[in-house]
């Protein structure tokens, strides 16, 4: 029991964290040390994090059900470090709109071990205890202005379709423990080889369609926008980050940890979500006026991406895949610093026009902009265009030039909507000007997204590698 | 006619006859307590099964839980039930192809019925000891040793959907007044008392 305990001593020294402060917080000044508890809980995910990067444990808990390997410590690292930038660049907005909860951090920190448990679930109640923590913290943050229209929509809209989708991933795993016989992983990857009997092939399906929704992959996208749109900006930039690190990595544990030996039987599927997402990702984000939409909709077309390097089914492509969320983690986290800082005479303003002329007003901010447009559009010497790059070669050397084709084809129908975010701000016609008062931390998260956009470091500040690593130890 | 044989038809027709009172008595109270009935006499065919942790379940959770609050909801609520009857006249062929899909269905499944070639009948489950008998302890044992962290994480999940009813819905309301016990022992009559001096024929 002790050696369970052991490895999963990260997730119980959040848990105990998250209870402690709960308990501090109700008995003491509730609201009045939200901001305390934001900064809190941001440094234990810091330190947890550095915890898990160092420790190089490895091994499994719980009769296989927690599975800490490469992968799992890579994702954690992933998720707890941007979750913490999140945290910590949201937290001016939250007291500016009158959203300081002590709830919100603690909510938070809830969903974050729902994440490392859903990526190093080695069992598929794991998964779904994992999933569903995170998921139902999730729905609470969405609607967490309560007296807004929008974000009460939001929240329930995520609720009703997220239960319908653990409705049919909760399918899937019936079928699939009624025709392999365990929830195990390493027991389905032994049923399911060799042909696999059809109704495991159903299971796989309703999972990966299950899944599909929590990674907002078309053709399970339409919940996206409007959550986005409606759930409180910092929020919307936590559900854009962590969250689609943690369903994805799921997604490729369950396909290469209890599928991995039928890759054909789920590569065309994938491949189908990726390219299904890709397009819909890029062309209906044309027509969008509204900012956190319009990433709503960038979010689409790159979890088809990022789906891409997964449809590859090698060690590559899950590298390839890794690499690609990594950098839309960072990519997405500047973005957002920018949304956040956002305000015309003190309130809120999502309209892309009121970008017009801020090379003007701003001009740092206008420039780390651009270069987080260039990359999210995956121009060269950008960051971005290196992710694209990677999964665009993974998919080619798995024999899906098809795929990598038409992924080029979205991604230059996608460029055109980031270029014109760069249009307005330098050429756009002069109207009323955003506020120029920037919270700091707003500004650092944007200024160091934006240079490390254009930071050619040699193998990516070590990223490479340790994805590389990651990759290995999932694809046996 | 042996005991065993005559608790479950006893049981079993008590069971069928309030599952119909349920769903035809007229007035909704009624409806409910005749669902309790219907879970009683259910908790009683679990204990001729053996099941006794199962019939325990069902008389604390579903009696005297679920069954109650429906109680509580229902005369509470103010519903026009003749309206909604009327209602539901219109939606009875629908209902009844419903019913009509489920019918066959449960003939399929009390039908012919072959498992597909290669299908392996699950072990996973069984691969510890449970005493046999006793199914408390072998719930237990299956939920707190095998399970043990599938628990916690459960347990975690309803401490999430606790803070989150209660971070959407209650609203600290600044316009009443509420019992302060402290302010109340403070009080004496130093403070809380004055004497004035009232002049005859005057008043306050």
């Amino acid at each position: 029991m002790s050696a369970d305990l052991t490895i999963i001593l990260p997730e119980i020294v959040l848990a105990v964290y998250a209870l402690g402060a709960l308990l501090a917080a109700v008995y003491t000044g509730k609201d009045a040390l939200t901001r305390l508890l934001i900064w809190l809980t941001a440094a234990v995910f810091i330190v947890v994090a550095f915890w898990i990067g160092v420790s190089s444990e490895i091994g499994t808990g719980f009769s296989a059900m927690i599975v800490k390997d490469g992968f799992s410590r890579f994702a954690q690292v992933t998720i707890l470090l941007s979750a913490a930038v999140v945290l910590i660049m949201g937290q001016d907005h939250m007291a500016r709109f009158g959203l300081e909860k002590f709830e919100y951090p603690l909510l938070i920190t809830l969903a974050v071990i729902g994440m490392m448990v859903m990526v190093s679930a080695g069992n598929l109640l794991t998964l779904y205890m994992g999933l569903e923590l995170q998921s139902l913290s999730m729905y609470v943050v969405a609607s967490l202005r309560r007296d807004n229209v929008k974000s009460t929509e939001a929240g329930l809209k995520y609720f009703v379709l997220g239960a319908l989708s653990s409705g049919l991933l909760l399918y899937g795993i019936s079928l699939t423990y009624g025709y392999a016989g365990s929830t195990e992983f390493s027991a389905v990857i032994l049923a399911a080889s060799g042909s696999v009997p059809l109704g495991l092939l159903f299971g796989l399906v309703f999972m990966l369609a299950g899944l599909a929704f929590k990674v907002s992959a078309a053709p399970f996208h339409m919940w996206t926008p409007d959550v986005y749109e409606g759930a409180p900006t910092p929020v919307t930039a936590f559900m854009a980050t962590a969250p689609k690190v943690a369903a994805i990595c799921m997604f490729a544990r369950v396909t290469h940890d209890a599928f991995g030996n039928v890759v054909s039987d789920w590569q065309q599927i994938i491949a189908l979500l990726s390219l299904l997402s890709m397009f819909v990702g890029s062309i209906a984000a044309i027509g969008q006026r509204d900012i956190k939409r319009l990433m709503a909709y960038s979010s689409i077309a790159h979890m088809g991406y990022a789906l891409m390097g997964l449809a590859a089914g090698t060690a590559g492509g899950v590298e390839a895949m890794l690499l690609y969320m990594a950098i839309y983690v960072v990519m997405n986290i500047g973005t957002f610093a920018f949304i956040l800082s956002m305000t015309r005479d003190g309130l809120e303003t999502t309209d892309i026009t009121s970008l017009n002329q801020l090379s003007k007003a701003r001009p740092g901010a206008a420039l780390a902009l651009l270069l987080l447009m260039f990359s999210l559009a995956g121009i060269p010497p950008t960051l971005g265009f290196f992710a694209k790059f990677a999964v665009l070669q993974a998919a080619v050397d798995a024999g899906l030039v098809w795929l990598a084709v038409l992924g080029m084809i979205a991604s230059v129908i996608g460029a055109f909507y980031y270029l014109r975010i760069v249009y307005y701000m330098y050429f756009g016609e002069s109207g009323t000007p955003l506020d120029n008062e920037v919270p700091v931390f707003q500004m650092v998260a944007l200024a160091a997204s934006g240079v490390l956009m254009l930071a050619l470091f040699p193998n990516l500040l070590g990223l490479e590698p340790a994805a590389a690593n990651a990759a290995a130890a999932l694809v046996r | 006619m042996s005991v065993l044989d005559f608790a479950f038809y006893l049981f079993a027709i008590v069971t069928v006859g309030s599952g119909l009172f349920t769903v035809v008595s007229r007035n909704p109270v009624h409806s409910v307590l005749w669902l309790i009935a219907c879970f009683l006499s259910t908790a009683g065919l679990f204990v001729l099964l053996g099941a006794e942790f199962v019939a325990m379940l069902l008389v604390i959770v579903y009696v005297g839980a679920v069954a109650v609050l429906f109680l509580f909801v229902v005369m509470m609520l103010d519903i026009d039930f003749a309206e909604l009857k009327a209602e539901m006249a219109r939606y009875i062929p629908l209902a009844g192809l419903i019913g009509i899909v489920l019918l066959m269905q449960l003939a399929i499944a009390y039908g012919v019925w072959e498992a597909a070639e290669g299908v392996v009948v699950a072990e996973g489950l069984h691969a510890i000891p449970v005493p046999q008998g006793i199914n408390t302890a072998a719930l237990g044992l299956v939920l707190y040793d095998r399970y043990f962290l599938m628990f916690q994480l459960a347990g975690l999940i309803l401490l999430v959907a606790m803070i989150g009813a209660i971070a959407l819905t209650l609203r600290h309301r600044k316009d009443v007044k509420r019992q302060n016990v402290m302010h109340q022992m403070w009080r004496d009559p130093a403070t809380a008392m004055t004497t004035h001096d009232v002049k005859p024929g005057q008043g306050l």
